[in-house]
């Protein structure tokens, strides 16, 4: 099938960027949408043209580096990652737009590439617990209802990839926060560091320039993952817990 | 955010109880409005209560209005460069509508209380003393009518997702079930208060509520 790509070409973060408009012949529906994307960029590399740089790698849809906005979805439109999206998804002589995220804590570094190490520098800020190194500890000595390991193993497949800012009309991280937040504090392992986790992460996701949450629900819809819209409902409740004991 | 706006949701509810006196007809409507000023006398002086109710209102207008400024311009600073194509795919009418539906129903609760309570206005040019006879001659006028319709549509929409908005900011719907109820509570909520609101100026103009 044809296809027509406009892309959003940026030589580096200094530079502005615009929409190009590139055709493309002979694309599979077998090809995963980042394979389409290979063989555009061998095609520029047999013109002698800047081949269009997109982050991706393990293409399995478990790592959360490729991330594109495609037709005005983050990740197009499957609910799963940009490499697990296939080109039957399109139809031939579709146009495709590609964007990359938009967020200015994700600053553009060339065409589709973010900087996302804002997200690292929340976890940093909170988004860990601390515990011995050694030998592991016996399973059974720490129990965990059953109810709430389902609930932590389910939103600790956040593999942050951005989707959430992404989609957000207010370009807010507050999925990404309150999935790793409801990941650690539902085990006894995250309690001791229950209230400065919140509250530090809070504060360098707002200091990284991410914008408020206004329960808009465009994050739950584009993630990848279906993280719930009920974490961001237990950061608030941690939060208002937080500052309840004097954060 | 939430705290004030539920502060708001009920001051609304009981706001369109009271509109609802419309319907027993002009003295137990004027008695209703009469009896607002006088309510806690002796302990409290006339219209003592009022102007606690009025008080506590305008501080939740101000930390509302200040919260929803600020959201706004971290929004607007969080992306400052657009999408050329961005789909909505699952937020609601109403969540969309939130900022400029905010500033419309501003600009409406100014314009009302300059009608009903500060300025007086009879749009029909006849008296404005007689609370009851004031609302006759107002809805009596198609226009307005269908001003305070439009108004209670924004109403319903900010109301729809304000409900479960301030449940989910105050760490309440921490499970499907809780965000299912409380995005129903939602509709139940916009539709009663704007329903109930909407009752009293449609039968104005129909004629069954008169002077």
């Amino acid at each position: 099938m044809k296809v027509t790509l406009k892309i959003w070409r940026q030589p580096d973060a200094a530079s502005k960027g615009a929409m190009h408009t590139y055709e493309l012949d002979g694309v599979s529906e077998d090809m995963s949408f980042l394979e389409m994307l290979d063989v555009l960029n061998e095609e520029l590399n047999g013109k002698g043209e800047d081949p269009v740089a997109f982050d991706s790698d393990c293409r399995e849809g478990i790592c959360g580096m490729c991330g594109l906005m495609i037709n005005g979805q983050a990740h197009g439109p499957e609910v799963t990652t940009t490499c697990q999206l296939h080109m039957r998804s399109f139809k031939d002589g579709d146009e495709i737009v590609i964007e990359p995220w938009r967020a200015d804590a994700f600053p553009v570094i060339k065409d589709l590439v973010v900087d996302r190490g804002a997200f690292d520098r929340i976890i940093q800020a909170g988004g860990y617990i601390s515990v011995n190194t050694g030998s592991a500890p016996e399973a059974h000595s720490v129990p965990v209802p059953r109810d709430d390991a389902l609930r932590a193993f389910n939103v600790a497949t956040c593999i942050g990839c951005g989707a959430c800012v992404a989609a957000c009309p207010n370009g807010s991280a507050s999925l990404f926060m309150g999935a790793k937040i409801t990941h650690l504090g539902e085990l006894p392992q995250g309690q001791p560091e229950r209230d400065t986790r919140v509250v530090d992460m809070v504060a360098q996701h707002d200091h990284e320039g991410f914008g408020g949450c206004t329960n808009i629900g465009e994050c739950t819809a584009a993630c990848p993952k279906e993280i719930p819209l009920d974490v961001i409902s237990r950061l608030n409740w941690d939060l208002h817990q937080a500052m309840r004991h004097g954060h | 955010m939430a705290a004030s706006g539920i502060i708001f949701i009920g001051f609304v509810l009981l706001h369109m109880y009271g509109n609802l006196k419309a319907f027993s007809g002009h003295d137990a409507y004027n008695e209703y409005a009469e009896h607002l000023r006088t309510i806690g006398e002796p302990m409290l002086p006339r219209e003592g209560l009022l102007w606690i109710i009025r008080s506590v209102l305008i501080v939740s207008l101000v930390v509302h209005v200040y919260c929803a400024a600020a959201l706004w311009k971290r929004a607007n600073k969080a992306r400052t460069t657009k999408y050329v194509m961005k789909k909505n795919i699952a937020s609601s009418f109403s969540s969309r509508l939130m900022r400029w539906g905010g500033l419309t129903l501003l600009l409406f609760i100014i314009w009302h209380l300059v009608n009903f309570t500060i300025g007086k206005v009879n749009v029909q040019g006849g008296s404005t003393n007689d609370p009851y006879n004031l609302l006759v001659d107002t809805f009596d006028t198609w226009w307005m009518t269908l001003i305070y319709l439009a108004a209670m549509f924004a109403l319903a929409m900010h109301l729809h997702h304000g409900v479960w908005s301030s449940a989910q900011t105050l760490g309440l719907t921490n499970n499907a079930r809780a965000r299912r109820n409380a995005k129903s509570l939602g509709w139940i909520v916009a539709i009663v208060i704007a329903g109930g609101f909407s009752l009293v100026p449609i039968f104005v103009l129909a004629g069954v509520i008169t002077k």
